[in-house]
C-alpha cells in the first residue's frame, strides 16, 4: 500500500476510532428520533443530553444548554453573526479580521455589499493582529466583533481573552471562531469572556457535518432557520444523532489528549528546524512563540507549493498549500497577504499540520524524503543558479 | 485536488529538455515570479530554420511544468514556420487536456513560444501577436493582444474562459468590464469576417456539425441573448437542423421568422448554402 504520511490534521483529522464506535449502533439499530415521546426515540435524547455535556465540559461553560449543535463550522459562524445583527438590528458596524476563515470573511463581504460598515483588523509580519486599531474601532454601533482564536494556515493565537475584557466593557457580543484552536490548546469560555464560540467535530478527531455554536446564556440572537424546537429554536431540523454522539466522544478524548501536545509541539518544532536548517530558501509564515503546537508554515523561494504538494504527494505525504495555483484561485492566501509575506516566497508556502496520531517515524520520513522534492524543483526553477546554488537576483 | 490526465502527471513528474542551454540560440522568458508562473525556453535552431534542442526552465505549478515540457518535444524537429502554428490549444490537446483553471499555463508556453520566435527573426512581433501590447488586467500584466489572440483560438466567449485561460480578471476584477468589451468585439469580428469555409468540396458530417455548433454558440445564441432568448442544439440529420428556442423566444408570435431569418440565414452563411433549419417544440 502507498505510504501515507498525512500532515493536512488543520484540514480535516482522521476520526478517532473510539469515537465511530461510540457513533456505529445509531447509524444501524439505534436509528430513533430523539424529538419522539415513545422510548424507542425518547431514549436516544438521553444520550445526546450525555454528549452536549462533554462538549460543555469541554468548552469549559456552566450550562448545557449554552451549547448548540449545527451542521457545520461554516454553519455556526453564520449562526453566530447573523443571528446577533439581526437581533440588533439598528446596528450597522461589524469588526473582525483580514485573516479569519472564508466562512466569517466571505460573509462579512456579503454584508458590506448590503450596507454594513465593516472593519478588518490588519496583522502585522508574524500574523499578530493589531489591538491598538480594534480599541480605536470598537463604537456604539458595533452589532458584534468576530475574531479567530487561532489562525487555520499559521496557526498563529490571537489574544482573545484580551478582546473579550474589552468587549465586555463595551456591552459589544463578541464570537470566537475556535474552529483551529479546538482539541490543540485547551478553551474556557468563561476566561475568553466570548458570548458566541465555534467549534467543527472533524477538526478533533470527530465526524464531518457536525458543528457547534456555544451560546452564552442571556446573547440575544435571532435563528437563521426556521422550523421545529430542537435546540431551543436556535438550529432546528432533527438531531444529527450519530455526528453528535461521536462528537461528545471525540470531545472526552481531546481533553484527555491535550495533555500530550508538548509532545506534538516537540515533533513540530522538529520538522520545523529541519526545514529550515536544511534549505537557505526557506523560511518560516508567522509567529514563533504565539500559536498552536501542530502548525508550521514554511515558505520556500523559488519553487511553487502546488509543485511541492505533488511531488511530497508522490512520496505518499499529505501537506497544504498557500500558493495561488493549489487553491484554484489566483492569488496566494489572503492570510499571508495580509501579513505582508513575498510573493515570491508567499507561492511557494506548505502548511505541516500535525495532530496526535502523528509518529516521530513519520516526521523523520518528511525530513529524509524532502531535499529531494525541493531540489528537483529548484533545478527546473528559472530562478535558481544551480551551478553556484543560490537564488538569481529577480528584476520584478 | 485536480483531475490531471496521466500525462499531465507524467509529464511534471518526469519533465523531459529540463534545464538552461548554454548555446541557445534563442531565450524567451515569459510570466513572473510575482503572478505565480514563470517560463524561460531556450531554443537551438539550425540554419535550415529547424528547430533542434530545445529545453526550458519553470516556476509554477504541476501543469506549468507538464505544458513547459510538452511544448519542448512538439517543437522540437519542427520548422520555424511549423512550430509558429502551434496553439495553446494544441499544447492542451497534447497532455490530453488541463482542467478549466490551468488552461493558463499552456496559453503561457504558447506565448513563451511566439516570444521566441519574433525574437529569433528580429522582428517586432506583427500587431495582432504582439505581448507588449496595452495592458487589460494590471494584477497579472495581461494585454490587450493577447487576450484577443487567445479569445479567437479556442473560441471563448465568457468571462470565466478568459480568466481560466489568461488569468485576466482573476484578482481585483477591475478589468472585467474592458474583458467583456474584447469578447463583444471579437466576437462581431467573427460575425462580420468572410465565410472561411469556402472550400467547394462537400463538408463532411463530422466538419458540419462541428460548424452547427460554432455558429450557434459564438453567432446565433448572443444575438438571441440580446433579447431574452436561448437556443439549442437537438439534432442534426445530414443537412436538416433541429433546434429548440428557449427562453423569451419560445413563446415568441415571430418564431417562426426569427428561425428563417435568423438561424436560417446564419448557418447558410457561415455553414453551407443548402442547410434547413426546423424548430423542436
Amino acid at each position: 500500500m502507498k505510504k501515507n504520511v498525512y500532515l493536512d490534521n488543520n484540514a480535516t483529522t482522521k476520526v478517532a476510532p473510539e469515537a465511530v464506535e461510540a457513533m456505529l449502533p445509531y447509524l444501524t439499530e439505534l436509528y430513533g428520533n430523539p424529538s419522539s415521546i415513545h422510548s424507542f426515540g425518547g431514549e436516544i435524547g438521553f444520550e445526546i443530553d450525555k454528549a452536549r455535556n462533554s462538549i460543555r465540559e469541554f468548552l469549559g461553560a456552566d450550562n448545557d444548554y449554552e451549547i448548540v449543535f449545527t451542521g457545520t463550522g461554516t454553519e455556526s459562524d453564520n449562526l453566530a453573526i447573523l443571528g446577533t445583527i439581526n437581533y440588533y438590528k439598528e446596528k450597522r458596524h461589524i469588526i473582525t479580521t483580514r485573516v479569519e476563515h472564508p466562512a466569517v470573511l466571505a460573509l462579512c463581504q456579503k454584508l458590506e455589499r448590503d450596507g454594513y460598515r465593516v472593519t478588518y483588523l490588519p496583522v502585522n509580519g508574524e500574523g499578530e493582529l493589531d489591538m491598538d486599531y480594534l480599541k480605536e474601532s470598537l463604537s456604539d454601533d458595533t452589532a458584534i466583533v468576530s475574531v479567530m482564536y487561532a489562525n487555520n494556515e499559521t496557526g498563529v493565537i490571537f489574544p482573545v481573552e484580551e478582546i473579550g475584557a474589552l468587549c465586555k466593557e463595551k456591552k459589544i457580543p463578541f464570537h470566537v471562531d475556535a474552529v483551529q484552536a479546538a482539541g490543540k490548546i485547551p478553551i474556557d469560555v468563561n476566561k475568553i469572556n466570548c458570548d458566541l464560540l465555534t467549534v467543527s467535530g472533524h477538526k478533533f478527531h470527530g465526524p464531518k457535518g457536525i458543528g457547534v455554536l456555544y451560546v452564552r446564556r442571556g446573547t440575544r440572537m435571532r435563528p437563521i432557520l426556521y422550523g421545529g424546537h430542537q435546540e431551543r429554536g436556535r438550529r432546528p431540523g432533527t438531531d444529527n444523532v450519530p455526528g453528535i454522539i461521536a462528537l461528545g466522544k471525540a470531545a472526552e478524548l481531546a481533553m484527555d489528549h491535550l495533555k500530550q501536545r508538548d509532545e506534538i509541539s516537540r515533533l513540530r518544532d522538529k520538522l520545523e528546524a529541519g526545514l529550515l536548517k536544511r534549505f537557505k530558501n526557506s523560511s518560516l509564515n508567522g509567529s514563533k512563540k504565539n500559536r498552536v503546537p501542530n502548525t508550521t508554515n514554511v515558505g520556500f523561494e523559488f519553487i511553487e507549493g502546488e509543485a511541492i504538494l505533488l511531488y511530497l504527494d508522490e512520496k505518499g505525504i499529505s501537506a497544504s498549500s498557500g500558493s495561488a495555483c493549489s487553491s484554484g484561485s489566483l492569488e496566494p492566501s489572503h492570510v499571508l497577504r495580509a501579513m505582508g509575506v513575498p510573493f515570491t516566497s508567499a507561492h511557494g508556502s506548505i502548511r505541516f499540520s500535525l495532530s496526535r496520531y502523528t509518529t516521530e517515524e513519520e516526521v523523520d520520513y518528511v525530513l529524509e524524503v524532502i531535499p529531494e522534492v525541493v531540489e528537483r524543483l529548484l533545478t527546473i526553477s528559472p530562478y535558481w543558479d544551480n551551478e553556484k546554488q543560490v537564488g538569481k537576483e529577480i528584476n520584478l | 485536488m485536480w483531475d490531471y490526465t496521466d500525462k499531465v502527471k507524467d509529464l511534471y513528474t518526469h519533465p523531459k529538455n529540463v534545464g538552461a542551454m548554454e548555446d541557445a540560440d534563442v531565450v524567451a522568458e515569459v510570466g513572473s515570479i510575482v503572478c505565480g508562473d514563470a517560463l524561460k525556453l531556450y531554443l537551438k535552431i539550425d540554419e535550415n530554420d529547424i528547430i533542434t534542442k530545445a529545453t526550458f526552465e519553470t516556476f509554477g505549478c504541476g501543469s506549468a511544468i507538464a505544458s513547459s515540457s510538452a511544448l519542448t518535444e512538439m517543437v522540437i524537429g519542427k520548422t520555424i514556420e511549423d512550430a509558429e502554428k502551434i496553439t495553446n490549444k494544441d499544447i492542451a490537446d497534447y497532455l490530453g487536456g488541463l482542467p478549466d483553471e490551468k488552461m493558463h499555463c499552456s496559453v503561457m508556453g504558447n506565448e513563451a513560444l511566439d516570444k521566441a520566435i519574433s525574437l529569433y527573426k528580429g522582428v517586432e512581433l506583427a500587431d495582432d501577436e504582439d505581448t507588449e501590447g496595452e495592458v487589460i488586467c494590471h494584477c497579472f500584466g495581461v494585454t490587450d493582444p493577447l487576450i484577443r489572440k487567445v479569445v479567437r483560438e479556442n473560441n471563448l466567449t465568457t468571462i470565466e474562459d478568459v480568466t481560466n485561460y489568461t488569468k485576466a480578471g482573476g484578482a481585483c476584477g477591475s478589468c472585467i468590464p474592458r474583458i467583456e468589451d474584447i469578447i463583444e468585439d471579437e466576437l462581431h469580428k467573427i460575425k462580420n469576417e468572410p465565410v472561411v469555409v469556402k472550400e467547394k468540396k462537400p463538408l463532411t458530417n463530422i466538419k458540419r456539425m462541428q460548424l452547427v455548433e460554432e455558429t450557434i454558440i459564438n453567432v446565433i445564441r448572443p444575438e438571441l441573448q440580446k433579447d431574452g432568448g436561448n437556443i439549442e442544439l437537438m439534432d442534426i440529420d445530414g443537412k436538416k437542423v433541429y433546434v429548440g428556442l428557449r427562453g423569451s423566444c419560445s413563446n415568441c408570435m415571430v418564431s417562426s421568422v426569427t428561425l428563417k431569418n435568423l438561424v436560417e440565414a446564419k448557418l447558410k452563411e457561415f455553414v453551407e448554402d443548402d442547410i434547413e433549419v426546423f424548430e423542436v417544440k
